[in-house]
């Protein structure tokens, strides 16, 4: 278990978090100078807080009240660095073996050897890093990591740079390394899929501080604050004004688009509150207009549209993007008129 | 006249082991001067290149004071090796450390903290000690920038001349080394001794300085 609070004051950036990693992958994820990368340094040693305290397991890694402050080398953090950071002189067997130098010698190439054949090493063990894959490399790294029985293992993007191939490789060996080790995990990302991939708990970062925590699938389903419905991309955000509140009937009226649509009552908002919504791509209801729009639709104007991986993108007017299955054989979009409807399930009130 | 070779040789050997010992010594004080903070770096820092901006008749003055067979370094030396130490080709060698060494320490410093420090991050992170990361993989990784270093301390060595004449003297066979040949030699009206060792001399730097060039475009390759 890390228990970790961590104050840093920078010129333009100060990181102030706090939190607890169990058992498990503990995601941190946040935009580029969101503080990810302090905050792991901060934990394995290389940056030193002003204020806090971090705990792994009961013992005291860093105390600024008690002026405790563990060298790098004392702190038991396994650290696999962005570009893996393997020794580029060294074999990746002479890697490895660094990392349990301080065994005796017969039980030094016992764990390495073990080390080699549970992450697929084995043909590439007497090559130096230069002239191993991407994948090899990212394996040989945690392999190295986890050789020196570390009590947490910190990652950091672990899979930038990686093809989604390789990705997926790494989630498996991610996903085998918590079900074999009992050590908490930190990873760093700013990839939403990644976050799904590894489960566990998320902290979202921003500007060095933590603004929402949770499951993947929950944090998405409910984004705390405007900010990280944006960091996410993945909904609509249009300012409304509660026109109405129907707690009886679990209702409310929308001003949104300068149209008034049916939303759900929204507890501890007010008649008259101007808030953002909230509303996934994917949730957009739409379908080409002929004649008058229906009760609860907007009529807009299409400004493109294209094919992706998940199917067709529509953009309309004033912002608003419908992502949807493909239809008719993925045809262009001609209709420049259309209706699009907001399910009132899926619209969801942020705080800004 | 027979060009009396024995100032190179001993030039050769004072710069050889002068070298030998200011490297060791300056990536001692390089990997002192390239750790965190600590009281007293600047003043270190300074102390270690203030023989740069002396002149060497200064420097070799006070080399004299300190190691001179009135000093107290001056009698241990004597107490230990049974003769004194200035005006010996050992007095030479002292010399030519303290010519190389400021710009030794500068070179490896700047070679050490080049190496990228994610590597000696990863080596604290595994639990390896200071000194096993600077042994195992800052030293290794800044090797070829280092050896670059050690043959222009070598060149430099080879060229002292002030310093040397200053503490060493001028004893032919004993303590002349090659710079202060040729000086003796232009002085003396020699022309062809000068010039001989003049272009020995130009040609040894010249190939040193290809050697430490090829070396060090490696290391950044």
């Amino acid at each position: 278990m890390l228990e970790a609070k961590i104050r840093k004051r920078l010129n333009s950036f100060t990181l102030d978090v706090e939190f607890r990693a169990a058992a498990g992958v503990t995601v941190l994820f946040g935009a580029s100078g969101a503080g990810k990368t302090m905050t792991l340094d901060s934990i394995a040693g290389f940056v030193h807080p002003d204020e806090g305290r971090i705990l792994l397991d009961g013992a005291i890694l860093f105390d600024a009240g008690a002026k405790v402050d563990l060298a790098p080398q004392e702190r038991n953090c396994g650290y696999v660095f962005q570009n893996y950071a393997l020794f580029p002189h060294m074999t990746l067997r002479e890697n490895l073996l660094f990392a349990v130098e301080k065994l005796a010698r017969l039980e030094r190439h016992c764990r390495v050897n073990e080390a080699i054949e549970k992450f697929k090493l084995g043909e590439a063990a007497s090559r130096k890093p230069g002239r191993l894959s991407g994948g090899e490399r990212q394996r040989a790294s945690i392999a190295r990591a986890l050789l020196a029985s570390p009590k947490l293992l910190l990652l950091d993007e672990p899979s930038r740079g990686l093809d989604a191939p390789l990705r997926a490789d790494l989630y498996e060996a991610l996903r085998q390394v918590r079900r074999d080790f009992s050590t908490p995990i930190l990873l760093v990302t700013h990839d939403l899929d990644e976050c799904f991939a590894l489960g566990g708990e998320m902290l979202i970062l921003r500007e060095g501080r933590i603004v929402q925590t949770g499951a993947p699938a929950s944090v998405v389903a409910k984004p705390a604050t405007l900010e990280v419905a944006r960091l996410l991309g993945l909904y609509n955000l249009l300012p409304a004004e509660i026109v109405t509140l129907d707690p009886q009937n679990d209702a409310s009226v929308l001003r949104v688009l300068d149209r008034e649509i049916a939303g759900r009552y929204y507890p501890g908002r007010l008649k008259g509150d101007r808030v953002w919504v909230s509303i996934p791509y994917s949730a957009v209801r739409a379908r080409p207009l002929n004649g008058k729009p229906a009760a609860n639709e907007i009529a807009v104007t299409l400004e493109s549209s294209g094919p992706t991986s998940a199917g067709v993108r529509l953009e309309f007017e004033g912002g608003v993007i419908a992502e949807s299955a493909p239809q008719e054989g993925g045809r262009e979009w001609a209709p420049r008129e259309w209706a699009i409807e907001f399910p009132a399930a899926a619209l969801h009130v942020l705080s800004k | 006249m027979p060009i009396d070779w024995s100032p190179l040789w001993l030039s050769l050997r004072v710069a050889a082991i002068s070298t030998a010992i200011s490297t060791g010594l300056g990536l001692w004080l390089a990997w002192v001067l390239a750790r965190n903070d600590f009281r007293g770096r600047e003043a270190l820092d300074a102390a270690i290149t203030l023989p740069l901006v002396l002149p060497p008749t200064v420097l070799g003055y006070y080399l004299l004071v300190l190691l001179g067979r009135e000093s107290a370094l001056g009698r241990v030396y004597e107490w230990a090796f049974g003769e004194p130490l200035v005006f010996t080709w050992q007095a030479a060698v002292v010399a030519a450390i303290f010519h190389s060494l400021p710009l030794l320490v500068k070179w490896s410093r700047a070679a050490l903290e080049s190496v990228d420090h994610t590597y000696e991050r990863a080596a604290r992170s595994l639990g390896a000690s200071e000194w096993r990361t600077f042994w195992r993989v800052s030293l290794p990784l800044a090797s070829r920038s280092i050896f670059a270093a050690s043959a222009l301390a070598f060149a430099r060595a080879l060229g002292d001349f002030g310093v040397t004449i200053m503490i060493a003297g001028n004893i032919p066979g004993r303590t002349q080394t090659v710079s202060v040949a040729i000086y003796d030699a232009v002085e003396s009206g020699n022309g062809a001794v000068a010039r001989t060792l003049v272009i020995v001399v130009s040609l040894t730097a010249i190939a040193i300085l290809t050697l430490a060039n090829r070396v060090s475009r490696r290391a950044a390759a």
